[in-house]
């Protein structure tokens, strides 16, 4: 009886695609610069987003990743696997640090929200086994997020 | 390269579920206490997500301030502390949230196609009518 509801339970997931979701903080400084601006220009486009002296947020990152259920662990993606990723690649480069000063991608690109989901995606994308990566959403404020799904 | 950016509203309105199509009983058989002549109400939240290009320049997908300033006026200043049943977009239907969800899209996305948030599109309206029910809209 137990070998057969394996045997049910491993046809009833073959094939099938499922979305898991893990969600991460962190905390960082930034600031909106365009250097071919103006500084009023950029205090115009950008407000009180362009203070050279920064600020920061609370980040909440959530990784979306989408694949096929494995009929033995009855798991998408190890999810251990999938936290040490995202704390390697992510949480340690950003964590406690100025994006336009301490972060590589952010030298010469602006850290908007928009900016920081696609290069999340960039980080993350093609490093998760045995998953896709379907959607990064990065929050800088519970009432606003960016999200990035690979589009180009 | 393409993303989504999402901002989140409130706005706090009274309303009845009520069809005059329908009898008393079937009323309240269909609506239950959302039916109490008397209404009530709902703190809504109201999540509208954005979708374009992202600006090479200022890194944006659009100018958030435009789109604060057009929710705010076509969406909170006309639902915050009203009774929906009174709106006109509901003359004709029933308050419920997907229709009230259904009306912001139409608003809103008339505010995009006008082009006055620049290239960018309305991609998804998305009513809290409670922490526990949400509902979505994309057009059609």
């Amino acid at each position: 009886m137990a070998i057969e509801a394996n045997r049910t339970a491993e046809a009833s997931v073959k094939g099938t695609m499922i979305l898991l979701t893990r969600r991460a903080d962190f905390s960082a400084a930034h600031y909106y610069w365009n250097d071919a601006w103006s500084a009023n220009e950029n205090e115009r486009v950008f407000g009180k987003c362009s203070n050279r002296n920064g600020h920061g947020h609370n980040y909440t990152l959530e990784v979306t990743v989408e694949g096929e259920i494995d009929p033995v662990s009855g798991f998408v993606v190890d999810l251990k696997a999938l936290k040490d990723i995202i704390e390697r690649e992510v949480v340690q480069v950003y964590d406690h640090r100025h994006l336009n000063l301490e972060v590589p991608e952010f030298e010469r690109m602006i850290p908007t929200t928009e900016n920081i989901a696609i290069a999340i995606w960039k980080r993350l994308d093609g490093k998760i086994s045995g998953a896709r990566l379907h959607r990064v959403r990065v929050y800088e404020m519970p009432d606003l997020f960016a999200d990035y799904m690979g589009e180009v | 390269m393409r993303a989504y950016l999402s901002r989140r509203y409130r706005f706090s309105a009274a309303h009845r579920l009520h069809s005059d199509a329908y009898s008393e009983e079937k009323n309240w058989e269909t609506y239950g206490k959302c039916n109490n002549p008397h209404g009530h109400g709902h703190n809504y939240v109201v999540e509208v997500t954005a979708g374009g290009r992202v600006d090479a320049q200022t890194g944006m997908v659009c100018d958030m301030v435009k789109l604060d300033e057009a929710v705010q006026k076509n969406i909170v200043s006309r639902f915050d502390h009203a009774n929906l049943n009174l709106d006109e977009g509901f003359r004709d239907v029933v308050p419920t949230t997907e229709n009230l969800c259904i009306e912001i899209h139409r608003k809103l996305s008339s505010v995009f196609v006008s082009g006055a948030l620049g290239r960018v599109d309305l991609v998804r309206v998305r009513v809290e009518e409670t922490k526990n029910n949400s509902f979505e809209y994309s057009g059609n």
